[in-house]
This record gives structure tokens, sequence and C-alpha cells, in this order.
């Protein structure tokens, strides 16, 4: 298991074009997990970032490449990944865990405390 | 539908339905039939000295990789497990875009390659074969008397 990634809060920039990186979303009880393939991507070239309410994945592929290198192939064109969520207001942005294994983002964003299901009493009068 | 908790990123999507009307005039086609968007994707490219294939398959146990040269023909081979199902059986998927599955690439080489110069690397994801290719084949500086 790889370590944290940090999370960063940055000022929004307009960037380059970008591939947009294939994504899973399940949502449970207590909140969303996030999947993200970003293959290539070391963990110092991987950003993310919240503003307002919006989730920022960025990722810079990091490729060995010999000198001289003639391509004859390619199907990934653009060596970096980007993708936007926007996070609804049950979810908490300032408790979001990420993690980076083998090239897969994994975001933890969980549910607000008050957004939590709660078992509501039901009484007979 | 359940959607709007995660809604899509609609400029992003315009970004790639674009970017893959661009590549689909620009690819040549290939006997073993075009894998584009197949999993996992590769990049080729060679040099002087040898052929270096580069194939993004993130979230693989990197022992479960398979990886064959014959007669020229480089297969890749392996399998992707799914994320562990949640536990909770009121786990909702909004978004499934992510392969899952055993998976296969085959990618024929150039003649001149050495069967005895493979050298795979896995980090990050991303696959990288290196296949040397033979003395004879590169291109020497010939002396002029």
């Amino acid at each position: 298991m790889a370590d944290n990634t940090n999370i960063t809060r940055s000022d929004g920039k307009r960037a380059e074009t970008a591939l947009m990186p294939p994504v899973e979303v399940i949502e449970d009880v207590g909140g969303i997990t996030l999947y993200a393939d970003l293959p290539g991507v070391p963990r110092d070239k991987l950003s993310l970032s919240i503003e307002a309410d919006t989730v920022t994945i960025e990722g810079e592929v990091n490729l060995d490449v010999p000198e001289g290198l003639e391509v004859t192939h390619a199907e990934v064109s653009i060596p970096s990944f980007r993708r936007m969520f926007t996070l609804s207001k049950e979810l908490d942005a300032n408790k979001i865990e990420a993690e980076l294994a083998n090239g897969v983002l994994t975001l933890r964003i969980p549910k607000a405390e008050h957004a939590q299901p709660r078992k509501i009493q039901v009484n007979v009068g | 539908m359940y959607r709007t908790q995660f809604p899509r990123d609609v400029f992003a999507e315009l970004d790639r339905l674009q970017r893959e009307l661009q590549t689909a005039f620009d690819i040549s086609p290939n006997i073993r039939g075009l894998a584009r968007g197949g999993f996992p994707a590769v990049n080729v490219g060679s040099t002087q000295k040898s052929v270096e294939i580069y194939a993004f398959a993130p979230g693989v146990e990197p022992g479960s990789i398979d990886v064959q040269l014959e007669k020229g023909v480089l297969t890749i081979a392996g399998e992707r497990k799914a994320v562990a199902p949640h536990k909770d059986t009121k786990a909702t998927v909004h978004i499934d875009e992510r392969f899952d599955g055993r998976f296969r690439r085959v990618i024929s080489l150039p003649d001149d390659v050495d069967p005895n110069g493979v050298n795979a690397k896995y980090r990050d994801g991303l696959l990288h074969i290196s296949v040397r290719r033979r003395e004879a084949a590169q291109p020497r500086r010939i002396q002029i008397q």
C-alpha cells in the first residue's frame, strides 16, 4: 500500500489539454470512494486540489525514454491526465483521504457527520 | 436518477470526443487489428539499438503479468481484478469506466529484435519493455578508403 498523498487547496489555473482518466465511483453509507487510473504517474507528479466544491485530479506521466526514440504507435498521445468532479454539500472535503498504488488513485470522501444516516425512533402515540 | 451527486465533467468529455475524432483519422491499419481503447493502452517506439514498448496497465499485480516474445511477436497478458466489492450492500456504483478482467495485447516487432535481450519493468502502473535489436541491423558508418 502506498503512502497518503498530500491534498492541497490551490488557486484555480487552467491548463493545456490532458487525457481524461477512467474512473469508478462507488457510494456507500459513509461516503464516496473514487478510483482513477493514472498509469505512469509517480506520486510527486500527482496533484490533487480542492477549490470550493470542485476536486481536480491532475497527473503527469513519467516515461523512461531512451535517447533518439522515434514513436511509431501511440495510444496514449498526451502525457498528462486531468479530471474534475463537483462535490455535493453533504461530502466533507476536508477529510478526503488519497492513496496512489500501481498507477491507481483511490480517493475516499466521507460524508459530513450531519449527513450520516441516522435511525429515527418512531414513537407510537 | 441519482447521478447529480457526482456529475461528469462535460467539458472534459467533449475534449475527449474531439481527441478521439482527431486520432481516428491518422491511424495506420494493422494486420492484427486495432485495439484502440483496449487494455492496456500501448505506445511503441524504436531507437537504433532497441524497440521500446510502453503498456499502460494500472492496478495490475506485477507478478500476474505474462510477457512473451515468440517469433517476433510480443504478447502481454494478465488480469486486472475489480476493486473489492463493498461489503455494504447499500453501495451504489455511480460511474464505472475502469476495465476489469483478463487482458491480452499482441504486438508484432521488427524482424531484427534479439529475443535474448528483453528487459521488462513495471512501475507506477506502467509496464516498460525494452527489446534489443541485433547488432547487424544497427546502422554502421563505413570507412572510405
